[in-house]
């Protein structure tokens, strides 16, 4: 039940933060990942989500699944904004050491240091990875 | 301490489900409570009622329904991962339940802590 529906007061919402740290394609954690996100921003939690080391692949836009025979569900994504999901944060170095920028990918991110990455982590109730 | 447990592993090809087992026993003996394990991706394969192991191996299925008797766990298995593997109500073992992801989502509102089993 959606937690607005069941009359009781509103609780403070935690900081949930969903860390992605996997290719989009060659197992399913990227996609039942953002399965999560979906359902945390339904939640109204204060939600983050950071995308590191091979997760920041997920990002890039205009990927094209049809021979390998999956689902794209990289315009997933675009839909978290609609869901005010703001605060999506990528790894710079992880961005960098793949040879990407952030021009190339299909939301708009906010890009982080290693030590910001440090700071966002602790400042967290809850942080769930895939 | 409430701690809540996500499992994201199946059981014997991955340590997730022992090592979580373990855990939660381990804290419930230290006086915290573990409201509920949130069973998601492979996960959802730990609560397959067909599991037949060797007789001389650990009974990984056996072992969560009982502590989930003994201590009143929740044991959430996630309804579209589990849809998504054929693990539906009807092979489902005692102790378990299948609902939606929000019930993880509750978990980390809820629990003093969230702590997930898996790669």
């Amino acid at each position: 039940m959606n937690p607005d529906e069941t009359g009781a007061p509103r609780e403070p919402a935690k900081k949930f933060l969903l860390v992605n740290r996997r290719a989009p394609w060659g197992t399913i954690y990227a996609l039942e990942g953002l399965e999560v996100a979906l359902i945390a921003a339904a939640y109204g939690q204060d939600l983050s989500l950071l995308f590191l080391d091979d997760g920041v692949y997920q990002l890039l836009s205009g990927m094209d699944s049809t021979e390998i025979e999956m689902k794209n569900f990289s315009r997933t994504y675009l839909a978290l904004e609609g869901l005010e999901v703001n605060k999506i944060y990528v790894e710079t170095d992880s961005l960098l050491r793949r040879g990407l920028t952030e021009d190339l990918l299909a939301i708009a991110v906010t890009s982080l240091s290693r030590d910001e990455v440090a700071r966002l982590l602790a400042d967290q109730d809850v942080i769930i990875n895939f | 301490m409430k701690i809540g447990i996500l499992i994201n592993e199946g059981p014997y090809n991955h340590q997730a489900s022992d090592t979580a087992y373990l855990f939660a026993r381990a804290a419930l003996a230290r006086g915290h409570l573990i409201p509920r394990v949130f069973f998601y991706g492979d996960g959802v394969y730990n609560a397959g009622v067909y599991a037949n192991p060797p007789r001389d191996d650990r009974q990984i299925l056996k072992r969560w329904t009982k502590l989930a008797r003994e201590q009143e766990i929740d044991l959430v298995v996630c309804v579209a991962a589990g849809i998504r593997r054929g693990i539906t109500g009807e092979v489902l073992a005692p102790g378990f339940r299948i609902a939606g992801l929000g019930q993880l989502i509750d978990a980390g509102m809820h629990c003093d802590r969230l702590v997930t089993f898996g790669d």
